[in-house]
């Protein structure tokens, strides 16, 4: 039995073919490092993101989220609900609070739950799978597993936005959250520590929409990254990563900048300072390559 | 007072002082050229040994007058207080140690400082005597308060509480005052501190005013005498014995004595008329949020109906900062600082009672007071619309009112149509006549001048306290026409010791804010009455015997310390003569610094107790290259600003200080005499440096016109160093904030880099 | 739809506030704004807003239904949450103006050519169908959002990308196939069914 077992939220982009399925492929290989079982939650479905308010009304929504946390607790009873994607853990914690906060609401998704024949408690703590390696587990125990301190790469830690507001991690600011820093640090890697950039906004919602406006954004977040020697970019949230580094050629199109910047998952650096392949670490799925990473992996 | 003088010194060795200072060398300085008796060291003189070794000197009459070289004065207070005998203090530890720099080539010049105030403190120490009250005082516990307002009924209730008789003045037929017709009051409570999820719940409403049963409360209470329908027409005598003529307005007159007194005479409501651009007065539906009160009143708690029809009215706006915080001619310059939390209250009035609309347009929205923003939320909870935007007109047409205005936020000129307009309109300050402006007729030299005083007396409002006193028949004013007192030390304390203002004549404010004020003023009150009893000066030298005396022979009747004394504590005998209330007096020496012939002293502050200690430094020649600066220094905030760089310096985080410099405290720029400078230049100083609080409207003089006076004497002191042909660089005067760290010592340091330009002064002796 | 706007024009004529209130998410909070500014100051796209939340807040309270519920700028939020960690008065300003633009498109008042309202609507529709996104087909979708011949250019515009997606298993074919699903479909779309019945009616009887 592993020391820590979870109800997993994994989320419609880390699905197999899907734009952060190198996401958990990494967090899988830290887990199991960590001595974490991951139980998914049977049959979960999509959360709507912060983007689905045009068509679905706020019932709807919220309906959407309780199903999955009444299928959690159905199915993995008394264990607390960890997603890695921002925009999951984000719409499944506020349409808990709402729900709580509103009985009527979570009258009416109840009767609505009814239709699929569940019923929701609405008693489990949600969690981002930072803040459950943070308060969970700690540095100190994070820092202990490292077998191939990440020496030599400076790394900026894009903390974005829905991992850091409006709930973020236990103990740190919105300006100024230290926790991507600390993670960096405990990975023997170095921080950017006054990344200016670090809760700036990427656009996500707009990436496809209005791709120039979000593109924008994205130049400044690299741009700092850059102006600081960092050499590669570290994030927690799935939409981040995809929109700072799946764009860089567009932008460099557009700007005529020469950017090659890795963007890569907290848990792809635990991953390989955990002595894991880069196959498990997913570096694989790197658009742009994290070569660093590589060397180190293939030590 | 013994009859022998007894000189004795103590030198501490502790801190430092031992380890970088040559004591010996000093203890000699003190005894051959100090002219001590003795002179003993310990190394830690403030501990309870060397406290005890000092009593017991004093004890067996071996010292009379006591010079400590220790640290500064503002230092070890309690240890060194030696109240049977008269002291100086050298500042060895903050005034020489921690401001220069412990190293070989500064050894010299930093022994010589320390020289230096050690022989200073012993000239100082030579020219004191041990103040003693004059016994003339007697303790009268009886109050007078005057105002019949919440103010005044709770400076009444507080000091009746705390043992001291009452009596209350009220010029209406009823208490209550301008807060009578109150429907409600604004709430006195923020909302619980402890909010569930930032959500807003217990958000604090509008209050019972609670007036009737403070009224209630004063009637009930034995020790308040209340006098309705009366006015004050004369207030003679000082803290201790005023005299007060109580006139009722059927014509009777008792006179009372009492030991201090309270002004709560509050505000009256602004005259409405002056906005005609709001249709006032040419609609009845305009009203004043005063008049609203009365309307809200009537409807006790049904529908607010409207006046011209008498219709409920389905839709209000209110005006915020109407005729105020404008320059137009006839507008209050000012924020009333309550007129907003009145409105939120109003306009709730009518979202529970009428169900109407209710919109605010306001420019920028404060609400202080207890309540403060949790009110404001309040009133958003009720739906209040709140609109920042700022009205330009009300027009009347066919039975509704509409209200044009600018919406700020949006930028545009719009407009809104409404049952009722009501005008948040500010609080005018009832107080007195200007007493400089009647002081102004009285020393106007020409005719045309004296007319053109009178004419600024024309509108002036009724005298309130009928002051019996050489400066006028009221409370000095500083602007607007509310009473003048120091705004952050000390805000109930009037120029006139022993009245103090309470409530919104001297500032505008809420209703919870003035009965604050009037506990604070109340407190203050007892404290001068038994302070007085004592013939102790009650602030900000708490406890100060000493007070102004005079050579009467010397005097020229020049009338100077009778008309800038700050706080009216001079008359005028039948002689001319100036005739000193020590206990209106608060030692601040202003008197000493305007007399030109220098008859006015204190026992223990004196033009020689300064005066000898500049005689007393050791004066390097020209060629030395060693000049000398001397530093006046307030005691209230620039000397401790000293202090403090010291202790900054000592901990590494500060500037040193020239070793050139010889520092003197005063008790307020305003009491530096003329021939102290004059004498300095001509004994050889280089450079003068004088240090005193920020003057004029944003005082910080705790003897409120003191740094003024000096700086107008000091403005012709340019003059004297022209006619003894000394640049006029070597004398500067600067306001000095208590926070002014680095400023201070940085002051003094650029005199020795002025004096490095324009060369040593040539008359040194 | 049109005759929703009919019906919210009667009941809330001359208060916008009010309809506001009853009928957005969160719409009670409009009126704790105390026009600080500091929302619009905060937003990283503010500069893209005809009116930012601030000034939306206050054309709300000014009755201007029409220029609000037609406006672009709600659609500019990209659910940062700057705005809402920031707001000194705590209000859910990212959650009002999901609100205030879900009530713009119920009542058919969004502008035509607003392409994050089609997008959002697209994500939606591809959410329902299946229970879970399928980001190919909604790329696919996106990219043909303006008909074919336009669909092709943006799809070579975003080719390399593409390609970059799938070399990397970040992008898989197969999924315009089938794809993804949850099991209980059946389910799913009846229990979304009656939650869209359940607000549906809701609104109408604050509508009647």
């Amino acid at each position: 039995m592993a020391t820590r077992q979870y109800s997993f939220y994994p989320g419609c982009s880390s699905q197999k073919g899907a734009s952060s399925s190198n996401y958990l492929t990494s967090v899988q290989a830290m887990c199991e490092e960590l001595d974490i079982q991951l139980n998914d939650i049977p049959d979960w479905n999509c959360c709507a993101a912060s983007i689905g308010y045009a068509g679905g009304g706020e019932l709807p929504r919220l309906t959407l989220s309780a199903r999955n946390i009444a299928l959690s607790e159905e199915h993995n009873p008394g264990q607390e609900i960890v997603a890695t994607c921002a925009a999951c853990w984000l719409s499944t914690r506020e349409a808990a609070e709402r729900l709580h906060e509103d009985q009527s609401l979570l009258a009416e998704a109840n009767q609505a739950l009814a239709e699929a024949g569940l019923k929701l408690k609405n008693e489990t703590p949600i969690k981002h799978m930072v803040e459950a390696l943070i308060e969970d587990i700690g540095y100190d125990a994070l820092g202990a597993k490292v077998k191939k301190p990440l020496e030599g790469i400076k790394i900026a830690g894009y903390v974005g936005c829905q991992t850091n507001r409006p709930f973020g991690i236990d103990g740190e600011s919105y300006e100024n959250p230290r926790y991507l820093d600390k993670l960096v640090e405990t990975m023997g890697a170095d921080s950017v520590p006054d990344y200016e950039k670090k809760v700036q906004c990427c656009g996500g919602a707009l990436a496809f929409s209005e791709p120039e406006k979000s593109q924008e954004m994205v130049k400044g977040i690299i741009e700092a990254a850059y102006d600081h020697g960092a050499d590669m970019i570290v994030t927690p949230c799935p939409v981040c990563q995809m929109n700072v580094e799946v764009y860089q050629d567009q932008i460099n199109q557009t700007y005529g900048t020469k950017f090659k910047m890795p963007v890569v998952y907290y848990s792809t650096l635990m991953a390989v300072a955990y002595g894991r392949s880069a196959k498990d670490a997913a570096l694989n799925g790197q658009v742009i390559p994290a070569k660093k990473l590589e060397a180190i992996a293939a030590k | 007072m013994a009859a022998e003088k007894k000189l004795a010194g103590y030198i501490c060795t502790g801190c430092g002082i031992g380890e970088r200072l040559n004591v010996e060398q000093m203890r000699t300085i003190a005894t051959r050229e100090g002219k001590l008796g003795a002179c003993k060291t310990h190394p830690m003189l403030c501990g309870a040994e060397g406290v005890q070794m000092i009593r017991d000197d004093i004890a067996a009459g071996e010292a009379t007058h006591v010079m400590i070289g220790a640290c500064s004065r503002r230092s070890k207070m309690e240890a060194f207080s030696f109240p049977d005998a008269a002291m100086s203090r050298a500042n060895l530890r903050e005034g020489v140690l921690w401001l220069r720099p412990d190293t070989e080539e500064q050894k010299e010049t930093t022994q010589e400082m320390a020289d230096d105030y050690i022989r200073m403190a012993c000239a100082e120490v030579r020219f004191m005597t041990v103040p003693s009250a004059s016994g003339e005082q007697e303790l009268n516990k009886t109050l007078l308060v005057v105002g019949g307002g919440v103010t005044g009924m709770t400076a009444a209730l507080e000091a009746a509480r705390a043992g001291y008789p009452v009596h209350l003045v009220a010029e209406e037929n009823h208490l209550g005052g301008v807060w009578t017709d109150l429907y409600k009051r604004v709430p006195f409570r923020a909302a619980a501190a402890d909010v569930v999820g930032s959500k807003d719940i217990d958000l604090p409403q509008p209050e019972d005013p609670g007036v009737d049963a403070l009224a209630e409360r004063i009637r009930a209470n034995e020790r308040i005498t209340v006098h309705l329908n009366a006015r004050i027409t004369r207030t003679s005598g000082a803290p201790g014995r005023f005299s007060a003529d109580i006139s009722t307005e059927s014509g009777g007159t008792v006179t009372e004595n009492v030991g201090a007194i309270v002004q709560a005479s509050d505000f009256k409501p602004y005259d409405a008329s002056n906005l005609p651009e709001f249709a006032y007065g040419k609609s009845p539906d305009v009203v004043t949020n005063f008049e609203l009160e009365r309307l809200a009143k009537d409807a006790n708690g049904g529908p607010i109906r409207r006046p011209s029809d008498g219709k409920e009215v389905t839709s209000v706006a209110f005006i915020q900062c109407a005729g105020q915080r404008s320059d137009k001619p006839g507008h209050l310059p000012y924020c009333s600082g309550f007129c907003c939390t009145e409105s939120i209250k109003q306009a709730m009035y009518f979202r529970e009672q009428n169900g109407a609309d209710a919109t605010v347009l306001f420019d920028d929205l404060r609400t202080p007071g207890a309540a403060g923003e949790d009110f404001y939320r309040s009133g958003q909870q009720a739906q209040v619309t709140f609109s920042k935007g700022k009205a330009s007109e009300v027009v009347s047409e066919n039975g509704t009112l509409k209200v044009h205005f600018k919406d700020l936020i949006l930028n545009e000129d719009t407009a809104m149509d409404c049952d009722l307009v009501v005008l948040a309109t500010g609080q005018v300050p009832n107080t007195g006549p200007d007493p400089y402006a009647q002081l102004a007729v009285e020393e106007a030299e020409t005719e045309e001048e004296k007319d053109a005083a009178r004419r600024k007396l024309e509108n002036a409002p009724p005298s309130i306290l009928n002051l019996d006193y050489r400066q006028g028949t009221d409370l000095p004013q500083l602007k607007h026409g509310f009473v003048d007192s120091h705004f952050i030390c000390f805000p109930y304390e009037t120029r006139r010791t022993g009245i103090y203002a309470a409530g919104p004549c001297r500032r505008p404010m809420d209703m919870k804010q003035a009965m604050e004020d009037a506990v604070g003023a109340a407190l203050k009150a007892i404290q001068s009455a038994e302070n007085a009893g004592r013939g102790a000066a009650v602030h900000p030298r708490v406890g100060d015997l000493s007070y102004p005396q005079f050579r009467k022979e010397g005097c020229t009747q020049c009338k100077r310390c009778t008309v800038e004394c700050p706080f009216g504590a001079i008359n005028e005998d039948e002689q001319r003569y100036p005739l000193f209330n020590e206990s209106r007096c608060r030692r601040c020496g202003t008197c000493m610094g305007a007399c030109p012939v220098r008859v006015i002293s204190f026992e223990n502050y004196s033009i020689d107790t300064v005066g000898q200690q500049i005689k007393n430094v050791d004066m390097p020649d020209e060629f030395s290259e060693k000049p000398r600066i001397l530093a006046l220094a307030c005691e209230n905030d620039a000397y401790p600003a000293l202090d403090m760089a010291a202790q900054a310096a000592q901990m590494g985080d500060g500037i040193e200080l020239t070793p050139f410099a010889r520092v003197i405290p005063v008790r307020c720029l305003g009491s530096v005499s003329l021939s102290w400078i004059t004498d300095a230049l001509n004994t050889g100083y280089d450079g003068i440096v004088l240090m005193g609080c920020r003057r004029d409207d944003d005082y910080q003089c705790h003897f409120v016109r003191g740094s003024a006076m000096a700086a107008e004497r000091l403005s012709k002191v340019g003059d004297t160093l022209q006619q003894m042909q000394l640049e006029t660089e070597r004398v500067a005067v600067y306001e000095v904030a208590i926070t002014d760290i680095q400023r201070a010592p940085q002051l003094i340091n650029d005199m020795a880099a002025t004096i490095e330009k324009v060369g040593m002064n040539p008359f040194k002796m | 739809m049109g005759d929703l706007n009919q019906a919210m024009i009667e009941k809330y004529r001359t208060n916008f506030l009010k309809e506001v209130e009853a009928n957005v998410e969160e719409g009670e909070w409009v009126k704790m704004c105390m026009q600080c500014g500091v929302c619009s100051g905060s937003c990283p796209l503010g500069k893209f807003w005809d009116h930012p939340p601030q000034e939306l807040f206050m054309m709300i309270r000014a009755g201007k239904r029409d220029e609000v519920l037609s406006s672009d700028s709600m659609w500019m939020c990209t659910s940062c949450y700057n705005c809402v960690v920031r707001c000194p008065r705590e209000l859910p300003i990212t959650h009002i103006m999901h609100g205030l633009a879900h009530y713009a498109k119920r009542l058919g008042l969004v502008p035509e050519s607003q392409p994050t309202a089609a997008f959002a609507q697209m994500f939606w529709d591809n959410l329902m169908q299946k229970g879970r996104v399928n980001e190919l087909k909604l790329g696919l979708k996106l990219y043909f959002m303006n008909g074919f011949g336009d669909g092709i250019k943006v799809a070579l515009k975003h080719q390399k990308i593409g390609m970059g997606m799938l070399k990397t298993g970040r992008m898989s074919p197969m999924e315009a196939f089938g794809g993804h699903a949850v099991k209980d479909l059946k389910g799913f779309q009846s229990m979304i069914k009656k939650a869209q019945e359940l607000e549906d009616q809701r609104i109408a009887e604050h509508g009647a």
